[in-house]
């Protein structure tokens, strides 16, 4: 019997061995010119699986990642982000600026053949605002008073008043077929597996679980991407990830500071075939105050903390200075970041001298107390590594003046749901991921803080509630460019948040994928993904095409 | 009491437990670092003179945090076991003693819990109240007493029979003091060796809740997560997995092999 | 013992009942809904839509009422629609009325965890059988001592350090086995026996980890078995009657052993669906440790309630058949029922 078992064992290791092939070793140089042409397949992961790719439902940006390959918006943005021709052409504003007329581009085809017209547009329009349908992002749409379709080529809409941010709105719209969906109920509709697009890529495959293949839309609207396989392996582990990139078995993947500054300079080997790309993305970590609850409804104490802390220190330790300090809420380098707004810089002295006059005086232990009671409260994050080590720096800091801080790690749903819906919290440490637009009217309008609100820190300030209403209504942009510069000066001197950072995107991609644009342009890399290509020497060879 | 001594692997589980106790109670005397110092200037150091085991990502020394880990990890173990013990056994000795309905109700009970995953308790539990220590602990002491019961109970059922405790009853002796002078004291050996096979578990399952964000938090240090916070750089920072994963390799096979070796030496039916 | 196995049989209703009722209120008690994912911070997504949302799930009923409204459903078998997968059913697939089909979560995830899961119970038990046998028969002695340290330390290992480690070993440094997932992506050329071999070096790994810590408990269970039984007087008599050792240990003794181990089977059979959610995390396998893991932290009431729902009745199951086996063994017990 052991006997058996023994010989069983031999058995099962022979035929495992038997299809280990082994890569070949021959040195590629991946630093030669190549040649651009257009096959090969893209390998990469992500950690979870989209739900469905109809992106105006869904609610997760796995879905919106792979959906973005497959449908087109009327407009979109260009390298310098700005804004640049998609399934329209051209458009053109009206005198009262309420009105916008989109133009389309000629002989537009749908992945099956149909062609793309304005009906599509108006029919998308039509669905989003439908009451029905299940979408938390109708409420820009629904500032649409009225769209018609002069002609096959021809959308045009009006809004009860001029509204700023509609180009963005439309630039993140994904126009949906009406042949095929026009008698689907948009909910439940099996489209949302099989989805029918007009870009670049189509949907060929999709694994449950563990992958999902697109390839090369040739009807597509904007010419055929010279990548023809993209596959999206679903590893929700990022040390599998890395695992794999190092691995050679996934060609990209977004890595995190450390891995950038210390993993890849320390390994030659993993040099030679990969390469690192950063870029700022357009979001900020910032420390939030519950301006409700006191002291943080006291300028001055809000003011000293935000002295009391080092947020070169933060950046230095948490992104080992892959990141940025930022004085606006908005991308250092676009027009909308005031540059005349300097950050508040780490001044404990400072700090003490505004707590004195608030009030708070130093006992013999060194703490801090205003009619005898300590200063101290609790900071809370969700369950991301980087913030609960900025928490932990924070903490560090402002014990150093007198102030208790103790941290608290929740789990997102009980986060949101617990402690942001009810205001039930002291301090959150948090970030924002913001659209293009600078409108910035749903987190700092005082009319914007009811239960499931963004105001959730419970912001009021007059003047900044009259810039934001403007704002939204300026369609010139040099107009609206001083009207958030005034905003955001408002911001730092009430200073209800302090702004920690503004991290890079850090990317590792292999060296197979060429076409990359370097100096990474205002987009990021990723703006012109279509363009990349991959060398036929540098292909993988068990991938058939 | 021989056996035990000669057996050499109950001997090292119990020497290997002793070492870390110990480990454990010194740990706020001798180490070098405030495990909670922070030191943005030596992230990610390998082992050298001054850092024994190198640094963690916020450049605290993990020497100190691995030994103030000890005492997590050990208490997590020890308070955890020590309420499923008391539960297992109050419940047990109930079914085992009276049988009959109350045996019935207490095992439905018993399958009630066992139906309902662990985790999926953990989580309940934990999102609602403070993710601390402490309910960690009394979570997995609340989800791990349903063995102790199995096991009390099936020694009082065997033991009932037995002459001195008919005897017991005929006299008049009320029931909990059968209960305690009689009963209990001859159940101990399953009761010893699951609850030192418990603490074993106890620490595999803090670790495993750290790494998925729901055990010790930060900043304090357990074995767990400071396993997990190396998990991404297992080539390049080797010292961060490595030696958390040996502390607990080793924690968990000793009170392993103590309590396999104690269940050889206080079983009854002795093997030789 | 029939009338006990029947009274057994008809409590399982009412605490399926009971079960779930519990774990329906504790699963409400953490505080959210399945509104609350990424788009809950997104500013250009509004709080009217998540409250629609709500409202069509029953979300802002009592937990009473939607508890019975559940109810209702499970009773007809129907095990709804998962909240955050999209309307994907939480059990079977559903045909819509174009035909298209859209295959059920469990459905799904089940057939994966199960093969990972029987697989793995094989190799324990093959390999636990084997080590056991060695280490009763040549008690005592080094190769004892060796396996139950080999086994402890299987049990001992955090499944998630030693997958890393392995993935980096037989990966990256050389590559010998894949590191994750189920299949190669370009597995669809394949032949079938290629697609099948492809299968099973992604399963080596996961299967190995998983296997590991079941390996100390069988592995002493038929140890002590085995050594229970060899001193008994049957083997003496077959020794004295000149049987060969061999035929001693692994026909006569082996196979009274091995009986007790149906027991274990028993109470090994909810676990058959259950996954690490650790071990498939890491190896970016889709079973149901991961549906159920992702399912509590979404809030995806109709897959965990589906879940749950299937893992206390094959654990009701599994416990009666490992109390029967209890009983069975151990002649006190029987003899105490019996009273």
């Amino acid at each position: 019997m052991k006997k058996k078992f023994l010989l069983f064992t031999i058995f099962i290791c022979s035929i495992l061995t038997i299809n280990c092939s082994k890569e070949s070793s021959e040195v590629i140089d991946y630093n030669r010119k190549f040649n651009s042409n257009s096959g090969g397949t893209l390998i990469n992961a992500m950690s979870g699986e989209p739900s469905n790719l109809i992106a105006m439902i869904a609610g997760d940006s796995a879905s919106s990642v792979i959906a973005g390959n497959i449908f087109n918006s009327l407009i979109k943005y260009d390298e310098n982000l700005d804004y640049a021709p998609e399934l329209a052409e051209s458009w053109e504003i009206s005198n009262n600026q309420k009105t916008i007329t989109f133009k389309l581009k000629k002989g537009l085809k749908w992945q099956d053949g149909q062609p793309l017209t304005s009906s599509d547009v108006l029919f998308t329009w039509k669905l989003i605002t439908d009451p029905k349908t299940r979408t938390p992002y109708a409420a820009d749409y629904q500032l649409v008073k009225k769209a018609l379709t002069p002609d096959p080529l021809t959308f045009k809409i009006t809004y009860a008043d001029s509204y700023a941010p509609a180009l963005d709105t439309w630039a993140s719209l994904h126009i949906l077929p009406k042949h095929i969906l026009k008698n689907e109920d948009i909910n439940n509709t099996f489209f949302s597996r099989n989805p029918i697009g007009s870009s670049y890529y189509k949907l060929n495959n999709w694994i449950s679980g563990q992958q999902v293949t697109l390839i090369a839309n040739d009807k597509s609207t904007s010419g055929p991407p010279l990548i023809k396989k993209l596959i999206s392996r679903i590893i929700p582990d990022t040390s599998s990830q890395f695992l794999e990139l190092t691995a050679d078995n996934i060609d990209l993947m977004n890595i995190n500071p450390i891995q950038y500054q210390r993993v890849f300079p320390a390994r030659k080997d993993l040099q030679k075939k990969i390469s690192l790309y950063k870029e700022l993305g357009n979001g900020y970590t910032y420390l939030g105050f519950n301006l409700r609850k006191a002291p943080f409804n006291n300028i001055k104490v809000r003011k000293a903390l935000n002295y009391a802390i080092d947020k070169e220190e933060v950046i230095k330790g948490v992104l080992l200075g892959l990141g940025e300090s930022i004085s606006s809420p908005y991308k250092p380098g676009t027009r909308w970041n005031n540059p005349d707004l300097k950050p508040y810089p780490y001044n404990p002295s400072k700090a003490l001298k505004l707590l004195s006059d608030a009030g708070y005086t130093k006992n013999n232990k060194g703490i801090l107390l205003k009619d005898g009671k300590p200063l101290k409260f609790e900071i809370i994050t969700n369950q991301n590594k980087q913030r609960e080590m900025t928490a932990v720096l924070i903490q560090r800091r402002l014990q150093e003046i007198g102030i208790e801080v103790s941290i608290r790690v929740i789990e997102w749903a009980s986060f949101v749901n617990r402690f942001i819906k009810t205001g039930d919290f002291d301090v959150v440490v948090l970030g924002w991921s913001l659209s293009l637009d600078p409108d910035q009217y749903n987190i700092w309008h005082s009319s914007q803080q009811g239960p499931g609100q963004f105001n959730f820190l419970g912001y009021s300030n007059k003047n900044v509630d009259k810039l934001l209403e403007v704002g939204r209504k300026e369609l010139n942009i040099l107009k609206r460019e001083k009207i958030y510069h005034e905003f955001s000066k408002y911001l730092l001197e009430d200073s209800p948040i302090v702004y920690l950072y503004a991290g890079y995107g850090l990317s590792a991609v292999h060296k197979r994928i060429k076409g990359i644009k370097q100096p990474t342009p205002p987009a990021g890399i990723y703006h012109n993904s279509y363009d990349w290509f991959m060398p036929k020497p540098l292909r993988r060879n068990e991938i058939l095409e | 009491m021989n056996i035990f001594l000669k057996n050499p692997l109950a001997m090292s589980g119990l020497i290997i437990i002793l070492i870390i106790l110990i480990m454990a109670l010194i740990a706020p005397f001798v180490v070098p670092y405030d495990p909670n110092f922070i030191d943005i200037n030596s992230i990610l150091f390998p082992p050298s003179i001054d850092h024994l085991m190198g640094t963690d990502g916020l450049g605290r020394d993990v020497f100190s945090r691995m030994l103030f880990g000890a005492r997590i990890s050990l208490l997590v173990g020890f308070v955890a076991v020590g309420i499923a013990t008391l539960i297992g056994v109050i419940l047990g000795s109930l079914a085992g003693f009276y049988r009959g309905w109350v045996d019935s109700l207490i095992m439905r009970f018993v399958d009630i819990m066992l139906s309902i995953p662990t985790f999926f308790l953990i989580l309940a539990v934990i999102a609602f109240l403070t993710p601390s220590i402490w309910n960690i602990m009394i979570v997995i002491g609340l989800t791990s007493w349903m063995g102790v019961t199995r096991l009390v109970r099936a020694e009082f059922f065997s033991l009932r029979q037995r002459e001195y405790v008919l005897a017991s009853e005929t006299m008049g002796s009320n029931h909990f003091s059968i209960i305690i002078k009689h009963l209990l004291p001859n159940s101990l050996t399953p009761i010893i060796v699951s609850s030192v096979l418990g603490i074993a578990s106890a620490v595999l399952v803090e670790s495993g809740l750290s790494f998925l964000g729901l055990g010790v938090q930060a900043p304090t240090a357990s074995w767990g997560n400071i396993l997990t916070d190396g998990k991404e750089y297992i080539q390049f920072a080797w010292w961060l997995s490595l030696f958390p994963g040996l502390a607990i390799l080793i924690t968990v096979l000793g009170y392993n092999l103590l309590g396999e070796g104690l269940r050889d030496v206080l079983d009854p039916k002795n093997k030789n | 013992m029939t009338a006990y196995l029947i009274k057994r049989i008809l409590w399982m209703i009412p605490m399926l009942i009971g079960i779930s009722l519990i774990s329906f209120f504790i699963m409400h008690l953490a505080p959210g809904d399945v509104t609350s994912n990424e788009a809950s911070f997104n500013p250009r997504a509004s709080e009217e839509s998540r409250q629609k949302l709500r409202e069509l799930y029953n979300l802002d009923k009592p937990v009473i009422i939607q508890y019975g409204l559940w109810l209702k459903r499970i009773s007809q078998l129907d095990f709804g629609n998962s909240f955050a997968s999209h309307q994907k059913p939480v059990l079977w697939e559903k045909k819509d009325k174009s035909g298209n089909i859209t295959k059920g979560l469990i459905q799904e995830s089940l057939p994966i965890t199960l093969m990972i899961n029987l697989l793995g119970i094989f190799i324990i038990f093959s390999i636990s059988i084997c080590l056991g046998t060695l280490s009763a028969v040549r008690q005592n002695t080094w190769i004892d001592r060796a396996i139950t340290l080999f086994v402890f330390i299987g049990f001992a290992i955090p499944g998630f350090w030693l997958a890393l480690l392995l993935m980096y070993w037989t990966g990256v440094s050389n590559h010998w086995l894949p590191i994750s997932g189920l299949h190669s992506p370009g597995f669809q050329s394949f032949s079938n026996f290629g697609q099948f071999i492809d299968l099973l070096k992604h399963l080596v790994l996961p299967v190995s980890i998983s296997s590991l810590s079941g390996l100390a408990g069988i592995s002493l269970y038929v140890r002590n078995g085995m050594l229970d039984i060899l001193h008994q007087d049957f083997i003496t008599t077959a020794r004295s009657k000149g049987l060969q050792e061999n035929k001693i240990v692994f026909v006569h003794a082996l196979k009274n052993a091995i009986l007790p181990l149906i027991t274990i089977i028993g109470l090994s059979i909810p676990g058959l669906i259950g996954g690490s959610v650790i071990t498939e995390s890491i190896f970016a396998i889709p079973g149901m440790g991961k549906l159920f893991y992702d399912s509590v932290l979404m809030r995806d009431f109709p897959v965990i309630m589906g879940i749950l729902t299937i893992g206390s009745i094959l654990t009701l199951i599994g416990n009666l058949l490992a109390d029967i086996g209890y009983a069975w063994a151990d002649p006190r017990v029987r003899k105490g029922l019996v009273k």
